[in-house]
């Protein structure tokens, strides 16, 4: 099992405020949630954690070891996939298959089972048939589920998900929340969406003015959301 | 917008090997460019037609590719009978018509007509992904062949990103006209969508950071070269040589 800590970290922008205070994090054992206002730096987090941004002081640490040269970073990279907040930065290859078969090629396979591995993941989020499509054609659901695909087949140890049902309509998210759900690997997803982080999170923190709080109780709350389909009740499971 | 009208068929041309078009078009295109006399171009052009009939092309989308091509032609029509000095064709009023001059025109005009037939016979007839990897696989540098396949990715998120902010600022009233106003936006529009191209970039690379790319560009699969499309090599290869002989024939006493 890999164990990712955050360790003292403090962090502003150039030219912003305070984005994190001393702050730390253990994550690799279950499956955390955040949430937290538009711009208190849940992305940021995320860009500390994977070494794209270097905070102001504090260590992130890797089962026991200080991540700190560049071979360090590239095996964390290795075992922690990462979904952006914008499918569109993520999806870089002409064709779907390729794009997939990416990283794989990079890990040193060759191309036969960097295809299987490629054809396999994306069976198994339900995209068969897509190997052909041009990425820049699909709707924004459908890269959504193509990048994540692209993460899931370098078969990392920990996920992180930057707002993964933005663009999904109910159906897709429901299927999102079983794949999810099947995957059995430990992960911290950022949304805004309460019903879909308590269906798929243990605990939930909410990122607020450089602090994280645990907030286990929060999906317990009743949450506001616009019942498009209000002839019919549905259930919230909290 | 889009930048692969006559990719998507199944005809000969579109199922023929991308590595074999390109080179068989590259050749033919060389050979044609070369020639200096008439004959050897119309019999290119002749070939060129044979090829865009085999890839069964929607004959409307073809003339108006043409027709555009032609528009730049009929600017040395226009310029070269009067300038080019030699013998005279004849006479118009002040205007003087040479003889090598129209040859030249005409020369001009069926070399390019005949090599943006081949060209849209042998490689528009594959997506632009697909000529990147062929590209990749004839070994050309693969910086190169990046820079292609990455144009070609984001060439659209830009235009819709770009489009993104026109509409923003249409919906919000703004009329262009000739002031200073409209310049002053289209300046914000470019300049935004500039920052926004750059910062895209920045995340693109990111992402492949992520996952593990060390600069180096790997390819998928190579397709196995089949019977026919060795035929097809052949059978440009061929008919450019008859090209050359043609063009070797006709400049003992061509017309120019
Ligand atoms: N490149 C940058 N330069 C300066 N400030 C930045 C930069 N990127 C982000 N910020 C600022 O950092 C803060 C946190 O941004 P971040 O993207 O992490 O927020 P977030 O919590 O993910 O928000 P959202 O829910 O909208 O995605 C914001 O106030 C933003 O303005
Ligand atoms: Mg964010």
């Amino acid at each position: 099992m890999t164990t990712v800590l955050l360790d003292d970290i403090s962090f502003s922008h150039p030219d912003g405020g305070q984005l994190f205070h001393h702050l730390h994090l253990a994550i690799g054992s279950e499956r955390v949630g955040f949430i937290g206002p538009n711009g208190s730096g849940k992305t940021t987090l995320f860009h500390i954690i994977m070494g794209l941004i270097k905070p102001d002081c504090g260590r992130v640490v890797m089962d026991d070891k200080v991540v700190a040269d560049s071979k360090a970073w590239r095996q964390l990279r290795r075992q922690i996939g990462f979904l952006f907040q914008d499918a569109d930065d993520q999806l870089f290859s002409p064709t779907v298959l390729e794009d997939v078969a990416f990283g794989p090629l990079n890990m040193g396979c060759d191309g036969p089972t960097a295809k299987s591995k490629a054809i396999a993941t994306l069976n198994s989020l339900g995209l068969a048939d897509f190997d052909n499509r041009i990425t820049h054609k699909l709707s924004g659901g459908e890269k959504k589920l193509v990048a994540l695909a692209t993460i899931l087949v370098m078969e990392p140890d920990i996920l992180l998900l930057d707002e993964p049902t933005n663009n999904l309509d109910p159906a897709t998210r429901e299927r999102l929340v079983a794949i999810l759900a099947k995957l059995n690997l430990p992960m911290v997803i950022i949304s805004h969406d309460f019903d879909f982080l308590a269906k798929t999170t243990d605990v939930i923190y909410s990122l607020e003015h450089g602090h994280l709080h645990k907030s286990e109780s929060i999906h317990l709350h009743t949450h506001p959301h616009a019942h498009v389909y209000g002839d019919h009740p549905h259930d919230h499971g909290g | 917008m889009n930048l692969e009208c006559f990719s998507s068929g199944s005809s000969l041309m579109h199922r023929a090997d991308v590595r074999c078009k390109i080179i068989s078009a590259f050749f033919f295109s060389l050979v044609v460019a070369l020639c200096h006399t008439l004959f050897a171009p119309v019999f290119a052009l002749l070939i060129a037609s044979v090829l865009l009939f085999l890839a069964h092309l929607p004959y409307m989308k073809v003339l108006k590719r043409l027709l555009m091509v032609n528009v730049f032609s009929l600017l040395f029509w226009l310029t070269l009978p009067f300038t080019v000095p030699g013998p005279l064709f004849m006479e118009l009023g002040p205007l003087v018509i040479s003889r090598p001059g129209l040859a030249l025109a005409a020369l001009i005009t069926l070399k390019t007509n005949a090599i943006v037939l081949v060209v849209l016979a042998l490689i528009a007839t594959s997506g632009v992904a697909k000529i990147g990897h062929g590209l990749a696989a004839l070994k050309l540098p693969s910086r190169f062949c990046m820079l292609l396949l990455f144009t070609y990715r984001y060439i659209f998120v830009l235009h819709q990103e770009y489009q993104r902010l026109r509409r923003a600022a249409l919906l919000r009233g703004f009329r262009p006209a000739t002031t200073m106003h409209t310049y002053q936006t289209y300046g914000n529009l470019l300049g935004m969508t500039l920052v926004k191209s750059w910062q895209r970039g920045v995340r693109v690379q990111q992402a492949m950071l992520l996952r593990g790319f060390q600069g180096r560009f790997y390819v998928l699969e190579g397709r196995r070269l089949a019977a026919s499309d060795l035929a097809l090599v052949a059978l440009v290869f061929l008919s450019a040589c008859g090209v050359v002989f043609m063009e070797r024939l006709s400049s003992g006493g061509g017309w120019s």
